[in-house]
């Protein structure tokens, strides 16, 4: 269940994939909803259903955080270069940034007139009102623009681990879905 | 030198006819300042029930003498970012290239050709209308409602109007369903003489 030195705990696992669902989710629904017809049987349900999983969604990656500074992180593999390290490190704390801000611009679109967000007609989350002029064209702007450059890195991301898995055939990718590498197989990368 | 004559020349006569005092209609200016006047939309919801909205910020100049009503001038320009439904989901879709396209067409306009006298205070305003960089003939019928000095000094004359004007008349692409086509405008205006 927790991380160790060599592998991902299951939470953790866990959490990067339902993330890594969420995201790619709520961008696909995100961009099908916009473009709706009035009549359009889905025009109003899409919307709200965008908005309760997107609070939903930051309920969980605020559990994913805690959960996060409790674990350690799992050590580089042996065969990563050090700009590999560095990149792979930015890119993860660019995804964390960017999928909270795009959850808090979007949560100013819909409260700028101080309504509040109900998350599947069960729960009210209180507005806090409009702090700045035009600010649901301000905030719709940035949350379009900064979810575009979420799913490029996220896209990105998905693509060195494939790299990682297919050319440099390392366990990069193994490891984030549960094949636990062993004590030895580092320590032979690590004597070659 | 004569380049330099004929340069005040024309200042001269600019300025001659600039500030000649016009001695048929008041000049009079829209109090947005103090909100005496306002600019509303009315459109119906899938035929269903009527959805109001305004624009909050909008300032305007007309020139108006009740003894000659032909020589009156009304000119209005409207910020159309600040479309107001008490809605902000809503609003920031009208602000969309559904509907106004404020990034592209930040203002509306109307100025009027015409003003005729139809009695009992009544007026017809035709004038052009741009609206979503589209420019229209329209019609705003209008109604005198007072006019007077105002207890602080100055003087006042007030009017409501209202027209209808089409959405895909405006090149506004987004349906809204068959019933809603047809927006009302209506204005309250107060202007304050100068």
């Amino acid at each position: 269940m927790n991380n160790t030195n060599l592998n991902y705990g299951s939470v953790s696992i866990f959490f990067h994939w339902l993330s890594a669902l969420t995201v790619f989710g709520l961008f696909a629904l995100g961009f099908y909803m916009v473009d709706l017809t009035y009549y359009h049987p889905w025009y109003k349900t899409a919307p709200e259903l965008h908005k309760s999983i997107g609070i939903t969604f930051f309920l969980l990656m605020i559990f994913r955080l805690l959960w996060r500074s409790t674990q350690i992180t799992p050590s580089h593999l042996a065969s990563h270069t050090s700009l590999e390290q560095k990149a792979g490190k930015i890119t993860h704390t660019l995804l964390l940034l960017l999928i909270f801000m795009v959850m808090i611009t979007g949560y100013l679109i819909s409260t700028a007139d101080g309504r509040g967000i109900e998350v599947f007609e069960l729960i009210m989350i209180p507005a806090l009102g409009s702090m700045i002029e035009n600010q649901e064209d301000i905030a719709g702007l940035i949350h379009q623009w900064l979810a575009y450059l979420l799913i490029a890195l996220a896209t990105l991301h998905a693509l060195a681990a494939l790299k990682h898995h297919f050319i440099d055939k390392d366990n990069t990718l193994n490891r984030i879905i549960g094949k636990r590498q062993k004590l030895e197989s580092i320590n032979e990368k690590t004597v070659n | 030198m004569k380049k330099q004559l004929t340069k005040l020349a024309f200042i001269s006569a600019l300025a001659v006819t600039t500030f000649l005092p016009t001695a048929h209609a008041a000049d009079y200016v829209i109090d947005s300042k103090g909100a005496h006047a306002s600019i509303n939309f009315k459109v119906q919801h899938l035929g269903y029930s009527w959805l109001t909205g305004r624009f909050d910020k909008f300032s305007g100049s007309f020139s108006y003498d009740a003894k000659n009503i032909a020589a009156s001038k009304i000119e209005v320009n409207i910020d159309t970012s600040s479309i107001n439904s008490n809605h902000a989901e809503r609003d920031k879709h009208l602000k969309s290239d559904d509907f106004l396209d404020i990034s592209k067409f930040a203002n509306a306009k109307f100025v009027s050709n015409s003003v005729t006298d139809k009695g009992d205070g009544k007026l017809a305003i035709a004038g052009t209308l741009t609206l979503h960089g589209v420019s229209k003939e329209i019609v705003i019928d209008a109604q005198t409602i007072g006019e007077g000095k105002d207890p602080w000094g100055g003087y006042r004359v007030g009017f409501s109007g209202t027209t209808n004007i089409s959405l895909t008349d405006f090149a506004i692409k987004m349906n809204l369903g068959p019933a809603s086509d047809n927006v009302q405008l209506s204005l309250h205006i107060e202007g304050i003489k100068q």
